[in-house]
């Protein structure tokens, strides 16, 4: 039986509507959850619970009026959301995962949260996150790791690793996180839920702190693509604040009953078939192929040639842009303030003593492949590359409607299983970080569990504003399968295995 | 390639970050095998490649320049670690 926590964002919209729930209901299942698991998993840096049944007690207030008048329900009122602490909320306190922001509350909502609580949302809190979304594994927080809750000796992945997370314990039933090089996609995949990194321009980015600002994404996390929908259609649109969203209208819902793919060309790419994925993960993600080409899709081979290069270009583009984004941390308009007898000390000593080990080696690495000399070499080349690795994708899209892959080479590591050797973390990007450097939408959803009853993630990725197409199809393949539905072994409420 | 300690010394500099004796030890071993890793990148012919810095179409967007609501003065310095007469504080720029 579904008890209220388990519900999924389009059952507990229909139940608050309907008025066979009330939002406290519901906000208090979900904290009471949170009280269970949270000491095993650590999913949240700040937890806001009474202002979250302030909220919902309003919100039940407004749904008994609303259902009287007869006036048009906000399509998500009354109904909990976790947001990565990426992402402002005005009035709680913004940390990043770094000791920098520890005490920084930001006074304005960001886009995509404001649009959210405009349709009705009532926020839980603000979940773990890598420092500045910087790692794959959320054990690059100021503020202690996040665990797996299908084995809480394992990472979540990262950086949204608190929200998938979070919504895999059924914690909330949906979350929003941020995608800069599969930072949603990577954690859904390790914690079975589905992940959404929207087109590039598709979300505004006002209000999400900046790390790589050419290639970060505001994306959301629930337990179905149908789910992830919702939240993405109402998040998505022009922004006046984010000069890089663009006005492409918002498709029409497409993760609806007798979804067929007849007429959709699927390309698997050689490239994402490679020695060094783990067997399991192939297989799951080869059968899930399978069941799409049985769903009616055409199933075709395809090539991204330069696939091989997004992992240099990407850890050379992001931190040469984070490096400019993170020199506004400099201890004089927000944040503590370490040392004050000059200037020069007060910068060295506030950004030397509050950033954490990975964020110090990214603004290294990106200051010096911007530097005078080596600029070229690095950061101009880098670019160069990312053009043909984006050709990559046009040439494909040409051929077919959606690429299928692994999200990751592997299900979840083991806690401090990289944590001596960065360039070992970034290998499991490896999968995730083309789709940023050529700006498509990417869909991560689960098709599998390993030998270790860890699940595996395949990810759909189509041309620049086509989520419709990848929802369409995780969402077929959600109709004919239960890899969604399965709950990690916790808190005595797992699957029977 | 490796880098050398006063490499490493030059990009903290820039970088505006006091590091430890251990951490620019680690650092300099660190993005030296990072830095050996990416050069691979410089077998790819780019001659005839333009760079990309953003995927989205250049172009330009205006609108009109009306005045509007923004945060309050008290908003916008209510992070701010040392505010004095509704400034910030900062010691001396220039050291003698």
């Amino acid at each position: 039986m579904t008890t209220l926590h388990q519900l999924g964002v389009a059952e507990a919209t229909q139940a608050l509507h309907s008025g066979q729930i009330s939002s406290v209901e519901l906000t208090q299942a979900c904290l009471q959850r949170i009280e269970q698991c949270e000491s095993e998993l650590h999913t949240f840096i700040t937890l806001i619970p009474e202002r979250a049944l302030e909220l919902a007690e309003a919100a039940d207030k407004k749904l008994i009026h609303l259902r009287r008048s007869g006036d048009s329900v906000p399509p998500l009122l009354g109904l909990p959301i976790a947001i990565k602490d990426v992402l402002c909320l005005a009035g709680v306190r913004c940390t990043c995962g770094s000791k920098i922001l520890e005490n920084f509350i930001p006074p304005f909502n960001a886009t995509a949260v404001q649009k959210l609580l405009d349709a009705g949302v009532v926020p839980l809190g603000k979940t773990n996150t890598d420092e500045f979304a910087m790692g794959s594994s959320t054990e690059n927080s100021a503020y202690g790791p996040t665990h797996n809750p299908w084995d809480t000796s394992r990472v979540p992945g990262g950086s949204s690793g608190g929200s998938a997370a979070a919504v895999a314990a059924s914690m909330t039933p949906c979350a929003l996180g941020s995608d800069t090089g599969g930072s949603v996609r990577q954690p859904a995949s390790f914690c079975g839920v589905t992940g959404l990194k929207p087109t590039y321009g598709r979300v505004s980015r006002y209000g999400l702190v900046a790390y790589g600002s050419s290639l970060d994404c505001v994306g959301c996390l629930a337990r179905s693509a149908q789910d992830v929908e919702i939240l993405f259609h109402l998040m998505a649109g022009y922004d006046e604040l984010d000069a890089t969203t663009l006005e492409e209208p918002i498709p029409q819902a497409v993760c609806v009953d007798d979804v067929s793919l007849k007429g959709l060309k699927l390309g698997i790419p050689r490239e994402y078939f490679v020695s060094g994925v783990q067997p399991s993960v192939e297989q799951a993600v080869r059968r899930a192929i399978t069941e799409l080409g049985n769903l009616g899709a055409e199933v075709c081979e395809i090539n991204l040639p330069h696939t091989h290069y997004a992992l240099p270009v990407y850890y050379i583009i992001s931190p040469s842009e984070a490096s400019a984004n993170l020199a506004r941390y400099d201890g004089i308009r927000y944040g503590p303030r370490e040392a004050n007898k000059s200037l020069r000390e007060l910068y060295f000593e506030t950004r030397g003593k509050r950033f954490g080990a990975e964020v110090k080696r990214r603004i290294m690495l990106g200051t010096y492949a911007l530097s005078a000399g080596y600029y070229d070499a690095y950061y101009g080349q880098a670019q160069k590359v990312r053009t043909l690795i984006k050709r990559d994708f046009d040439k494909a899209f040409e051929k077919v409607d959606a690429i299928a892959a692994p999200v990751a080479p592997t299900t979840a590591f083991k806690l401090d299983e990289h944590c001596d050797d960065p360039l070992a973390m970034y290998l499991e990007d490896v999968f995730t970080l083309p789709a940023n450097l050529a700006g498509v939408p990417g869909l991560a959803f689960p098709v599998g569990l390993d030998e270790q009853q860890l699940p595996i993630g395949m990810q759909l990725m189509a041309a620049p504003f086509r989520e419709d197409v990848v929802l369409k199809m995780a969402h077929a393949y959600q109709q004919v399968s239960q890899w969604h539905i399965l709950k990690p072994p916790l808190g005595e409420e797992g699957n029977k295995r | 390639m490796s880098l050398t300690p006063q490499q490493v010394d030059h990009i903290a500099e820039l970088a505006r970050l006091s590091l430890t004796p251990q951490e620019k030890e680690q650092f300099r071993e660190q993005l030296s095998s990072i830095l050996d890793y990416f050069a691979q990148l410089q077998q790819v012919d780019t001659s005839s490649i333009a760079p990309t810095s953003s995927v989205l179409p250049p172009r330009s967007r205006l609108r009109e320049d009306v005045p509007r609501e923004g945060l309050s003065h008290q908003q916008a310095m209510s992070n701010a670690p040392q505010v004095e007469k509704g400034q910030y504080r900062v010691p001396p720029i220039f050291e003698p």
